[in-house]
């Protein structure tokens, strides 16, 4: 049963095209997603010296937790440190656009809200943002996902999802988990 | 041709890389009852991240490359019949990287280095660790120039003939191995070694990871291609057939050496410190890196369909059961081919882009490199050392049907495993804990899940013994072994003559990569360089407090 060397290159050829071909239906499906869907990673390389992000601007105590601007953006600032997270319950309304706002002063953390596509690292030097919309209610598990030390197994965060009526911010437009 | 010297090596190296293999098998199933909702014995946060150490070291660093190593000497001597050159330096390479793993492994279990194998600065073990790692990777060094040497003194002596295939294919793994250790050399050596020594206080993190990312993909493809090498070369062959196509065979292992190294950052897609417009670049090399594997199944497939209709099968289909199933290196094979089926599915989930978010760190993860690497690649490491251990010890092997019982095992096995991980992952399991809070209601689903993929592990467990077990009855075989070990290759349909030059060395296809490296890794690695890149306070964990 002898083949010729051209019929056996004919099919290695037809093959490879094939081939192409499919890896191609799977890039233009995630060129797809990222353009129209706006499905990209979180990518906003922000540079923050681990250092002194206690000391003083956006990651300082007094800011962290959620926060709703004067134009109404809700954003939840956290700090990821060994082995805890800051604050460690956070408050977010639910079928809204929301912000989530990461940063570290010691070593990689990185987080995952469970039963949602929330995803990132969290690396010292660097935000990490996050942009989603929560579309279900209830307390979820926001854990550290990446080795960070001995107590890595213990740190974990809520995220707590509210109805949109329910997400009532003070005057200064903080909403923070005890004060419910 | 197999003289004293590349007996010895092979037998060396592959005992030790399966020893390796067996005490982080034992850990593995250790690790994953710890996770359990079953109570664990031992379990403290040290023991169980210095175990977590333990196991990726020795399964990703240390049993691969003694297990290549051993199987390229093997290769060097076999598939170009004559001897290795310099068995000196081999035998001193064996020594340096038995000295490194034995330094790591110390220094591990004292509890001194419970930084994973994947490191994470600035998080800092002891020195100790990371040199006995950078011997065991020197000595791997070693091994690639021997290969090299061995090529090409073959074709000084063969001018205008091919290099065998699976010689080609073995120099090609040794190439792209000195490519990839240049990121993970350079993270230790710069940055981490210096912050173990204490000359350094603070190091630039998203520096690290992206020097580590250039590692951290080529590394899986320097595990991979022995499987492909077996595949190409020897599957054929044992399965009575010929080689469908061995131009294929050298496009397939030059692509890999092109496109499993400028797409490490898709193992950053993740993290703040890369832009999209990268990050997208190497998803899209990435998508292209599977079209060599495409190839392979395609080729591989063919050969055995020669093999099967010369064995009677008629029909579209009826070829596959006419194959010698009852061959360990068949099974293997199609075991393998399997395994890569739902790997390579679950793999192209995690490069596509944005939906990573959807599995980054979760158990899915996990799931993905422990099929691909424990079953496609490492059945095959199996199949390998089955076929080729009667050439080694001069013995026939005393029973095939215990060795295909235990590769069917390791099958059954991964598959208990991973597939629940997989489902895991999807619900939001996360990875790298040592224990899970089965009273939270979230949680308390998963339990059941946990338990049947540690039922798959146990499963493992025992096959990895058997598989021991097996070598072993080698040794009290009587029954010599005859055939000539060159028998185990294939041949080609059409043997090639002559192949061009770019078919038959790596000049040109080294001059791509650099060109691909700069462009994939230039810029993203230049950034840190550049500005006020921040910089990360050290934190030692051999510190006793």
């Amino acid at each position: 049963m002898p083949i010729s060397e051209e019929i056996i290159v004919r099919s290695e050829l037809r093959w490879a095209a094939i081939s192409v071909g499919v890896v191609s239906v799977i890039m233009i499906a995630l060129i797809y997603a990222g353009l129209v869907h706006h499905i990209n990673p979180p990518s906003n390389i922000e540079r923050i010296d681990p250092k002194t992000l206690h000391l003083g601007g956006e990651f300082t105590e007094a800011n962290l937790g959620t926060r709703v601007s004067g134009d109404g953006q809700v954003t939840s600032r956290i700090v990821a440190t060994q082995f805890t997270f800051q604050p460690r319950c956070v408050v977010l309304p639910a079928n809204r656009r929301v912000t989530l706002r990461f940063a570290t002063p010691d070593v990689i953390h990185g987080i995952l809200v469970s039963g949602t596509n929330v995803n990132t690292m969290i690396v010292p030097g660097y935000v990490s943002q996050v942009h989603t919309v929560f579309t279900r209610t209830g307390d979820l598990l926001m854990p550290c996902h990446e080795y960070c030390g001995l107590g890595h197994s213990e740190m974990s965060a809520t995220v707590r999802v509210v109805p949109p009526d329910e997400f009532k911010p003070d005057a200064e437009g903080r909403v923070a988990c005890d004060a419910r | 041709m197999l003289v004293t010297h590349a007996r010895q090596l092979t037998f060396a190296h592959l005992w030790l890389a399966f020893l390796a293999f067996a005490v982080a098998l034992v850990l593995g199933v250790w690790q994953m009852w710890a996770r359990s909702p079953l109570p664990a014995p031992f379990v403290t946060a040290s023991t169980y991240f210095s175990a977590v150490t333990a196991h990726g070291t020795a399964m990703a660093y240390v049993m691969p490359v003694f297990m290549i190593m051993g199987f390229g000497y093997y290769v060097a001597e076999t598939a170009l019949d004559r001897p290795l050159p310099a068995p000196r330096w081999a035998w001193s390479a064996f020594a340096l990287g038995l000295a490194g793993a034995l330094m790591a492994t110390v220094t591990i279990f004292s509890g001194r280095a419970a930084v994973l194998f994947t490191f994470y600065p600035p998080l800092t073990a002891s020195v100790f660790f990371y040199l006995g790692l950078v011997m065991v990777v020197a000595a791997s060094w070693i091994w690639c120039v021997l290969m090299m040497v061995a090529m090409a003194q073959w074709k000084r002596a063969n001018p205008g003939r091919p290099v065998p295939l699976a010689m080609f294919a073995t120099v090609a793994n040794a190439v792209m191995w000195l490519w990839t250790t240049i990121g993970v050399a350079a993270e230790l050596l710069f940055q981490v070694i210096p912050a173990a020594l204490g000359l350094k206080a603070q190091l630039d993190v998203g520096l690290s990871r992206t020097l580590f990312s250039w590692t951290l993909h080529a590394i899986v493809y320097f595990w991979l291609i022995p499987s492909y090498i077996a595949f190409y070369t020897m599957v054929p062959q044992a399965a009575g057939g010929r080689l469908y196509s061995d131009t294929m065979g050298r496009l397939t292992f030059i692509l890999f050496l092109i496109y499993s190294l400028p797409v490490g950052l898709h193992h950053l897609l993740m993290d703040p410190q890369q832009s999209n417009a990268f990050k997208f670049l190497q998803v899209a090399l990435t998508a292209l890196v599977s079209v060599p594997t495409l190839l392979t199944v395609f080729t591989i497939g063919a050969s055995l369909e020669i093999a099967g209709r010369l064995r009677g099968g008629r029909g579209l289909l009826g070829w596959i059961g006419a194959l010698p199933w009852d061959r360990p290196l068949v099974l293997a094979t199609g075991l393998a081919f399997l395994m890569l089926g739902f790997g390579g599915f679950g793999g192209l989930v995690n490069m596509s882009y944005g939906m990573n978010a959807m599995v980054h760190n979760t158990s899915w993860v996990t799931a993905h490199f422990h099929l691909i690497f424990g079953g496609t690649v490492v059945i095959m490491y199996f199949a390998i050392a089955y076929a080729i251990w009667p050439a080694v010890t001069g013995r026939a092997a005393p029973s095939l049907a215990a060795q295909r019982l235990q590769l069917w095992l390791w099958f059954a096995g991964m598959l208990v495993m991973t597939l629940p991980w997989h489902y895991l992952g999807l619900l939001g399991q996360w990875r790298r804990v040592a224990t899970f809070n089965y009273a939270d209601p979230i949680i308390a689903g998963w339990g059941p899940w946990v338990v049947v993929s540690l039922i798959g592990g146990v499963i493992l467990l025992g096959s990895g013994l058997l598989f021991v077990l097996n070598l072993l009855q080698f040794n009290v075989s009587r029954e010599p072994h005859a055939a000539a070990p060159g028998e185990l290759y294939a041949s080609a349909v059409h043997p090639p003559a002559r192949v061009p030059a770019a078919l038959n060395g790596f000049r040109l296809w080294n001059a791509l990569v650099l060109v691909l490296m700069i462009l994939a890794y230039g810029y993203p690695i230049a950034q840190f360089f550049v500005g006020d890149s921040p910089q990360a306070l050290v934190h030692r964990v051999d510190e006793r407090r």
